[in-house]
Formats: C-alpha cells, structure tokens, sequence
C-alpha cells in the first residue's frame, strides 16, 4: 500500500485550497493510497530513452497576429461576479506577504 | 521596527556580495500575451479583458506572435542561445490577482538562454554580468487593498481586483550570479537595471517606464566571508521598481546581511519587500512548500519551434546597441566628453534625446535637464523622469525664453511651477504673473530714472568704463521688480549714452 | 410514438428541405416528448435545462427562410432546423451552463463556445442542455450535483458518463442529435450503454474553445446521434480550423458524411486488440461482439488480431495525467470572478478561506479525489515518477497504434466491457468505475478517433452491447465509412435500429403508440 498519509492529504488539500474535515481528510487518504497503488506501475514501464508526449497531437508554432480583438464591456466582465465594488471585483482581505 | 545593520564599509571588510536579479519587462504588443485584449496602461477598470484574461470557464490561449518576436530580440539583444525548441509551462498557485490561479509561463524551457551584457559603471569601467535566462509569461492583475491604513495589505478589510494587467505579455530576465562586484555591488545593481532598461526601450519591445511597472526588479543578496567561494543564505527583495531603490535596496541588504553573519546569526532564506520612504526591507513569507508550484507543460498551446530563418530575420531588424548609440548621439549633439558622461550618470540622455526630438538644441536641451531639472531631482530625491517634466513642456518654456517673454531666473520659477502640477509653462506663468517687461517705452523711462539717480555712473560709462553699465542695469532691474530683460536694457542704456558696446 | 421522433437527422433533413414538415413542428416535437420524459421522481433527467423559447424562434426562423425562397432558402445548412441538445460543459449565452456543479449553479457565459457559434450560424434550433458528471468526471452521471440521469432501456440503471445526459437524450428520443465531449470515453461509452451512436474526433477536429476543460490534452467535443450518419453529418458541422484553439487542427474533414453514406468493408483489415477483452468483460458483450466480427468477414473484411501491450498501463496513465490537468484546470474555480461563493462558518474572513469553503461546497466528491490526487502526482518530488513516466507511456501507447495500424486499416473492440450497470452500484468504488473507461482510453491518450456503435443486446440481461471502432489520427472519414458498414449489417440482421426494441417509455405507455 502507498504510503499516504492525513498530513499528506491535509497538505494537498491546502495547495488545491479545499477546505478538508478531519474525516474527510482520513477518507481521502485511504481513497488516494489505493488509487495511486493501481496505477503506480506506470512509473515501471518506460525507460530514459522513451521521450514524453505532452500533446496528442504533434503541431508547433501556432500564432495569433497582434492585433486587437473583441473585448467585454466591464458590466459584462463583472456579469458572473460573486461581489463587486466600482467596477472591480471584490475579494475579502487577503492574509500573505508583508 | 528596523533590522540593525553593519556600515557599508564594515560590511566590505569582512564579506564579499553576490548578486543576482530577475528583472520583468513588460511588452508593449497592442495585445496580450494569450489574448486579443488590448494591452493598454491606466484605463477603466476591467475594460481591457475579454473572457480569457478573466479565465472564464472554456476558454483558451493563443499565443501572440509579436510578443515571441520581442521575446527573441530581447534574448538576442543580451547575447542569449535562443532554444530552438521551447515551451510554456503552468505555474499553480492561488492568488485573487491571478484569473486562473495558475500563470502562464515558462519553466524548464525558456526561449533564450546563456548570454551576458557588458555594464560600463560611472567611471567607465566595464563588468560583465551572465544571463541564465530570459523566458516568456503573463502579468497578473491589480489589487487594491481597501479600509484599514493607507491601502496596504495588512489590515486592510477587502481589497478590489482590475484585470486590465491580466495576460500582458512579460519577459523575466535572470541572472547567474554575479560575483567579484564587490564595494560596486549596489553601484553594479543600479548600472545593471539601468542598462536592461536602456536595452529593452531601445529595442521598441517595452515602453521601459519604471514608474508605470513597465521594468520591475527583484534583487537576490547573498554575503560571504572575503575570499569565500561557497555562496551564502540569499534574501530576495521584490519589486524594486526605481534604479535609486535599486542601488539602496542593494546597499540594505548587504548591511542588514552584515549584521546578522557578524553578530554569529544565520540569514533566512525569504522574500524581502521594500520601503522606499524608510529605505529599508521588512521580512515577507520565508521560503517553504507553499512555492511547490505544480509546473508541468500548458497542454492548451504546442511548442515554439525557433527555426534559424526566424531568429536570424529578427537579428537583422535589431537596432544598433545602445553603447553604440551613445557614441553617435555623443558625437550628434557635440557634446564634450565629460559633459557626456555627466548626462548619461544623471540618466537622463534619453531625455534629452526626446526633447532634441521634440524641437530643442542639444545645447538648449541640456541647459533645462543638466542644469535645472536634475539639480530640482536631487533636492526632491526622485529620478529626473520622476519630476513630471515633458519634453513639450521643456520646448515651450525655452521658447519663451529665446522670444523673450521670461528671462532665466522668471523660467525657472516656471519650471518650479510646472514640476508642482501648476499646468503648461504658459499657463504656470500667466497664473503667476511672471510678466517681462519688454515694452522699451516703460524700460526708457526707467532707465532715465536710474541714470537721473546715479549721475556720476552715467558719467563713466559715456567716458568708456563700459563694465560700470552693470549698476545702471541694477536700478533698472530693481525698479521694474526684476521683470525686465536684461540684456535688452544694457543695450538700451548704451544707446541711450551713446556707446558702442 | 410521433414520427417526426422516431425520425434520425438525416430523414428530418430531408423532410424539412422537401417542406414536408416545418423545424416548428418537429422541434415541437422534441420538446413535448421532453416534457412527457424527462421530469418528475422516474423521469430520464437528461437535461438539466429546456430551451423551449429560443429553439421555437430559431424553428420560425428556418420555416420563414424556407417559406421564403431564393438564395437565403438555398444556403441553408442541410440540417436547419434540425434540433439539438447540449452537453452542459459547453457554455451557451442565454442559457444557464453548469459543468453539473454547484460551483457553477446559475453562471451564465458571456459567450458562445466554438461549436455553438457553428450550430447557430447553421441555425440547428438548440432544444437544452443536457446532464453529465460534475465537469465530466465520470461514467455514471451519478456525479452530477444535479441528480442522476436514467438510463431509457432501464430507468433503473446508469446511462453511462460522463454524458449521460446527451445519449439518454438521444436514446429517449428527446433530440435526434446532442453533443458530448469525451476525456477517456465520455461519448463513447454512454453510447454503449444507451444503444446510440457516439464518436470521438481525432484530437483538433473539433475546437474546445469553449467546452468547459476537464483534461486538455484528452478533452475533446463530439457528435452524439441514432446513426453513424447523422454523427458523420454533425461532425462536419461543428469541425474545422478554429484560430481560438492552438491545438485545433488545420485538416479539413468534410468527407465524413460522403463516407457514411458509402460505407463499405470489401478489402479492408480489422484489427481486433487482443488486449481489449478477455477478463473484465461481460460474456453478453464478448458475444455480440464476436457475433460482429462474423459479420464483417462475410462482408468482405479481413479480421486480424493486433497486439497493443502497453494498453495494459494506459488506465494508470490516465489516472495520473487526466487528474493532474484537471488539478490545474478546476483551480479557476474559487469564488472571486464567478459561480459559488462560500464563506468561512467561524474564524477570519480572508480570501485564503474563502476559496477553501468555496471549493469544499462547490465540488463533489469525485472532483475533490481528482485534484488531489492530480495535486498529488504534480508535486515535487512525485512529478518525475508519475505524471513523467505518464507522458511516457502515452508515448509508448502511441507507438503501440502505430505498429497495429500497420497491420490494420481500423481497430476493433467492445466499447465497454459491461452493459449498464445499477444506479448506485458502483458509487462508492471509485476504482470499479474507473475500469468502465479502460476500452476507451487508449485512444484519448493517443489522440486517434474512435466510434461507438450499437452492437445488439446482452443475453444476460437485454440491455445494449458497444461496439467500438478506432482509426488512425485524422482518418475520421474511415470510421465512418466502416462504422456504416457494421451499422446496416447489423440493422439488417436485427430487422431496424436497436432502438426500436426498446422499452417504451412516459405516456406512450398506455398504447398511444404513433
């Protein structure tokens, strides 16, 4: 079994900023050591010399000229918005730095 | 509360700096960097986005050719490897400036790689500094923190969030570490900034304004015993956005540094942010597993493929190298060699250059810049570009002098007037009331009063003593509230008394 | 059952463009069946959201146009006025799109996905949008926040997913047409399970721009419908170079439905993936598709069997790479610019717990399991050992296409390797559902195209077998002229669609059949 621990899932949960409850967090553990043990064999199968695939498909450069499109009207960029304030979003207090 | 520090010189006797930078230059394509948004400077908020600057769900990036062509010139112009093959990748952080809480950028495949710049200090000797890269990525948006004190981000009670700056094109330019600078280290930090600038503006890739964000620097400052080779502990200080606080922030640290390694103490490995009313840097996050960033490569765009046709065409549009064009511009506006190197120490030759542009003598134009705004800069302590001054508000109020409306002491109340936001140097003197008296009737009738009062003057001046006019002039000057032009009462004084000047 | 219901697209076009019928009435049609079907406690729930105004006044639209005559008549795309649904991952302006989260509940797009602006501008009347596994995660459409979608040939079982909604949709007869998107098997394999037809394009056939990412490497839009036809037809429609889509492809696939309407075998070889069968597969589904291959070799095709060892491991790849896009794809999703917005119960109201309640209320279970575990494979320390060696077998799985399209001109293979299972049956064994996509895969990582076609029923227990086709990148064209082939030697065999046996359903019951 994969060794996944609360603190781990705890961890994760904090980079992927989802708030977890103590069972939660002991459920997922559990969930994620089995998965990741399914499908921990593909770490065993392809050598150095194979190279990745990122894209199914092979292309390269693919541009967009610089000139000036269609943009939103700040109504309707603010449309969806939870809270807003002078035409700008509105967040809580933000904690971090200084 | 301030961290103590050593003296710069007690710091230099026991330990030797290095440096390092990462400096962000932001394009300026029409679009952005992902998006066919404009990129455009101080407009309505959120009126520069489309749905994918705001990461709507569903949407997609392109990327915008002009900014990849920019991004070559950038690399090229430091003397980079551009990678023939390159792609972006995502950095995953969450932060409320960032539409979708990753950004757009590039990791372990940036586009141009292992070049240098040669920095010419004041003296004119010339430091080579490595760049380890220079990569492609997208600015963030901009918060503005509200309630508590003075908009900053402790205490305030909810900030507000403008995507404008969201998805405009950056290039991040990184040094290797720069060693050997010694005492020069924050005179190095200063010259280095100074000349990413200088090479990015003149390239026509970046407005280059670092008072509008255009070029942002963080500094990197690590102390090691003198003689050490194995770097130390380094703090990274971040978003030093004037070439003064280049130098200051730089010159902090190593003695903030000095202290702690002095008093036997470990330096911490973190960000420091920086205060240009106190000149000083307080402590950010320290590094830690919070910047696990998740990097992989951005599945939604394909790799860029710099094809040696490609990159070459771009060598040839580049323009001549600004040590180059320094020597024509030096030898265009026939200046002497230390009148030179004093404008480009005062960093204000492409002030000059645009007022020239703008219809000044190169004489006129470093009249106004070396010998009054730059002298106005130092009292304020700002850079000479900080004051405010344009190149047309330079034109008009030289203009008004050579067609005699003001003499130099009336102008440069104007210009103070200008600096103080009083309005254009015609308004600033109307509203002021700086009038000169030209009209030569008034001017007769006041040199007859000041010849009627000093009749033995009178008598020298027509009897040859020609320097004696000068106390003639005085009265003159002094009835009429120094509002006169005083050449134009000298000479009317001789002709008065009949005397060729 | 109406006429005009039972009708598949190609017909309804036919009739429409003979003025045989009005796009009013048969959108009309498809409206009234949705309102005889879809709701209350056993309804189908395919769509989460009935369109009813805006595709009546496209259907005027198209009558008035045709009415009309001249030039404006005679540009009409063929399927004017034929209507559609809507996998509700693929935003729509004037209709609510949810991803069939809560985080999305009410959201309204302030524009139009590639593929819509393509439908409108053929004016297809858009008839709703339909219910899937919150942002497509799933194959039971069990994970929608919304409820379940219920399978027409078992309103007790799952119709597949994650587009549960679109194949219920078109197996009900609610629409002749739906697009699906598909990850690992997300079109494909509610086609199986419902007895409809579903495709995969190429990777690049069909823009995402604007379908709501799940996986981007892997997501892809496509056409869900009766007949391989009718797939091909709106394939066509909704494909092509998109300038909002760097991976979209330049290609052009205008072929397909020409393809369709000759489907042929005679000469051709069809590779069956020894890998893709044998344990894990119901006998049922193993038997029809055996029955299958008999067809196809009385019709000319040389059957041959391939193997593709690395598929072994590309269940696993999957489970490292979708989950890692999605960690970084679903992070948008944190209550600052739209959607849900939660609060902290006690304790400081600062951004930072805001996003954590959000996305704790926002999310479900199985959207929650796969960012972490996408966080998880993506971090540092882990990157190389999984998401790495991930991409590297997809690398291999690549290669192992590229040595059986060597030997084959299509692959061949059960779409999934069981029928529709119960609702709730696999719920609570997130690995058990994971295996429903292993048939699948294989061609998302690989980006070739696949095809699910209706294959007969499982003895066992009467319910749809799929059978499904791969091709090699960008040969569509060829799926569709094989999948039609298969597909009128089936109906043949069966005497008419496999839909026709099955049960009837809603009001129809009582014997107002048609």
């Amino acid at each position: 079994m994969a060794e996944i621990t609360r603190d781990d899932v705890a961890h994760l949960a904090q980079l992927a900023r989802i708030e977890m409850s103590a069972d939660e967090l002991d459920r997922m553990a559990g969930e994620l050591a089995h998965i990741v043990d399914a499908v921990k064999s593909v770490s065993e199968v392809a050598g150095p010399d194979i190279p990745a695939t990122s894209h199914p498909i092979a292309l390269r450069n693919v541009f967009r000229e610089d000139s000036v499109g269609h943009v939103l009207t700040p109504t309707e960029a603010l449309s969806g918005a939870p809270d807003a304030a002078d035409d700008r979003f509105k967040v809580p207090a933000i904690l971090d730095e200084e | 509360m301030s961290d103590p520090t050593l003296s710069f010189d007690e710091a230099m006797e026991q330990f030797d700096p290095v440096l390092g930078f990462e400096v962000h230059v932001e394009l300026n394509t029409k679009t952005k960097m992902f998006s066919s948004a404009p990129n455009a400077f101080g407009d309505h908020p959120n009126s520069n986005v489309n749905e994918v600057d705001l990461g709507l769900p569903g949407v997609l990036p392109v990327v915008n050719k002009a900014a990849v062509e920019s991004s070559i010139k950038i690399g090229l112009a430091l003397n980079c490897e551009i990678a023939e093959y390159c792609r972006f990748a995502r950095k995953n952080y969450f932060y409320p400036d960032t539409p979708k809480n990753f950004q757009t950028s590039q990791y372990d495949e940036p586009i141009a790689h292992d070049g240098w710049i040669d920095i010419e200090l004041e003296d004119g000797e010339v430091f080579r500094v490595e760049i380890e890269r220079a990569h492609m990525e997208e600015d963030a948006g901009k918060l503005t923190h509200m309630g508590g004190a003075t908009g900053r981000i402790q205490g305030a009670e909810y900030s507000l969030v403008d995507y404008n700056r969201a998805g405009v094109p950056l290039v991040e330019i990184v040094t290797k570490p720069i060693v050997g600078a010694g005492r020069r280290a924050p005179e190095l930090a200063r010259a280095y900034v100074s000349a990413i600038r200088e090479i990015v503006k003149n390239l026509g890739v970046s407005d280059a304004r670092m008072e509008r964000g255009n070029v942002r620097c963080d500094a990197n400052v690590s102390l090691m015993p003198k003689g050490a080779t194995k770097f130390g502990i380094r703090s990274e200080t971040k978003n030093v956005n004037s070439l003064r606080s280049v130098e200051h922030a730089v010159r902090h640290e190593i003695q903030r540094h000095a202290a702690v390694l002095a008093s036997g103490g470990k330096v911490t490995q973190e960000t420091r942010h920086w205060h240009e009313d106190t000149r000083t840097t307080t402590a950010g996050r320290p590094k830690s597993d919070a910047d696990d960033y998740r990097y992989f490569p951005e599945p939604d765009l394909v790799p860029i493929v710099a094809t040696r046709e490609w990159v070459e065409s771009l060598r040839a549009q580049l323009p001549e190298p600004p040590a180059e064009r320094r020597k024509r511009l030096k030898a265009a506006w026939g200046y002497s060699d230390p009148e030179f190197r004093d404008v480009v120490n005062a960093g204000v030759m492409d002030a000059i250059e645009e007022t020239i542009a703008a219809g000044a003598t190169p004489a006129a134009a470093r009249k106004w810049w070396m010998g009054e705004i730059v002298g106005r800069a130092k009292v304020a302590d700002v850079d000479p570009g900080e004051l405010g001054v344009t190149s047309e508000a330079i034109v008009e109020l030289n203009g008004l002098v050579e067609g005699g409306k003001l003499n130099n002491k009336m102008a440069g109340q104007v210009l103070d007037g200008v600096i103080a936001g009083e309005g254009t140097p015609t308004q600033v003197m109307e509203a002021r009331g700086l009038v000169l008296v030209s009209d030569d009737g008034a001017l007769l009738e006041a040199i007859d009063s000041a010849l009627a009062a000093q009749p033995d003057v009178a008598e020298k001046i027509r009897g040859g003593k020609v320097q004696a006019v000068g106390a003639i002039v005085g009265g003159v000057m002094k009835a009429t509230r120094g509002q006169a032009d005083a050449g134009r009462v000298r000479e009317l004084i001789l002709e008065k008394l009949g005397v060729n000047a | 059952m109406n006429e005009l219901i039972a009708s598949t697209a190609a017909e309804l076009a036919e009739k429409l463009a003979a003025k045989e019928v009005s796009s009013e009435e048969v959108t009309r049609a498809h409206l009234e069946r949705i309102a005889e079907v879809d709701g209350g406690e056993r309804g189908v729930h395919a769509f989460l959201h009935v369109n009813t105004e805006e595709a009546l006044g496209v259907a005027r639209e198209v009558d008035s146009l045709r009415a009309a005559g001249g030039d404006d008549a005679a540009e009409l795309h063929p399927l004017a006025g034929v209507p559609i649904a809507i996998k509700d991952l693929i935003v729509t302006v004037g209709q609510p799109t949810t991803a069939g989260s809560r985080m999305l509940e009410g959201w309204m797009s302030p524009y139009d996905a590639t593929v819509i602006k393509k439908i409108r501008a053929a004016k297809l009347p858009i008839l709703g949008k339909t219910n899937l596994d919150e942002f497509a995660m799933g194959s039971s459409t069990e994970h929608s926040a919304f409820g379940p979608t219920r399978n027409p040939w078992d309103l007790d079982r799952i119709p597949g997913g994650s587009g549960g909604g679109s194949a219920a949709a078109v197996a009900a007869f609610e629409a002749p047409l739906a697009l699906g998107t598909d990850t690992g098997g997300s079109i494909r394999q509610p086609g199986a399970v419902t007895g409809t037809v579903g495709v995969k394009p190429t990777y690049g056939a069909v823009s995402r721009y604007g379908a709501i990412a799940m996986a981007s490497s892997l997501d892809q839009i496509g056409p869900v419908s009766r007949s391989v036809l009718d797939a091909a037809l709106l394939q066509e429609l909704i494909g092509g170079h998109d300038p909002f889509d760097s991976t979209s492809l330049t290609d052009s696939f205008d072929t397909l439905a020409e393809a369709a309407r000759n489907g042929s075998v005679q000469g051709l070889r069809i590779g069956v993936v020894k890998e893709l069968g044998g344990e894990g597969f119901q006998p049922g589904v193993e038997a029809r598709f055996r029955e299958a291959l008999e067809l196809l070799r009385g019709a000319g095709a040389e059957v041959v069997e391939v193997s593709c060892p690395n598929f072994q491991y590309a269940l696993g790849a999957y489970y490292l790479i979708m989950p890692s896009e999605v960690s970084s794809n679903l992070a948008k999703f944190d209550g600052v610019r739209y959607g849900l917005r939660v609060l902290p119960k006690d304790g400081p109201l600062t951004i930072e717990r805001v996003m954590g309640a959000t996305r704790a209320a926002g999310f479900g279970d199985e959207a929650k399991r796969r960012i972490i575990l996408g966080t998880y494979a993506l971090s540092a320390g882990y990157y190389d050992a999984y998401y790495g060696s991930a991409q590297k077998v997809r690398t291999l799985i690549q290669r192992d296409f590229d040595a059986a399209f060597a030997q084959a001109d299509v692959l061949i293979s059960p779409t999934a390797p069981t029928t529709a299972f119960r609702l709730g049956e696999k719920l609570d064994d997130p690995l058990a559902m994971y295996l429903n996509d292993v048939a699948t895969i294989p061609a998302n990582l690989a980006g070739v195209p696949g095809l699910s076609l209706p294959g007969g029923l499982a003895d066992e227990d009467g319910l749809p077998v799929g059978i499904q086709l791969l091709a090699p990148a960008r040969e569509d064209a060829r799926l569709y002229r094989v999948g039609a082939a298969l597909e009128s030697l089936l109906e043949a065999q069966w005497g008419g669609p496999l839909l026709s046996k099955a049960p009837v359903l809603g009001a129809a019951k009582t014997g107002e059949v048609n």
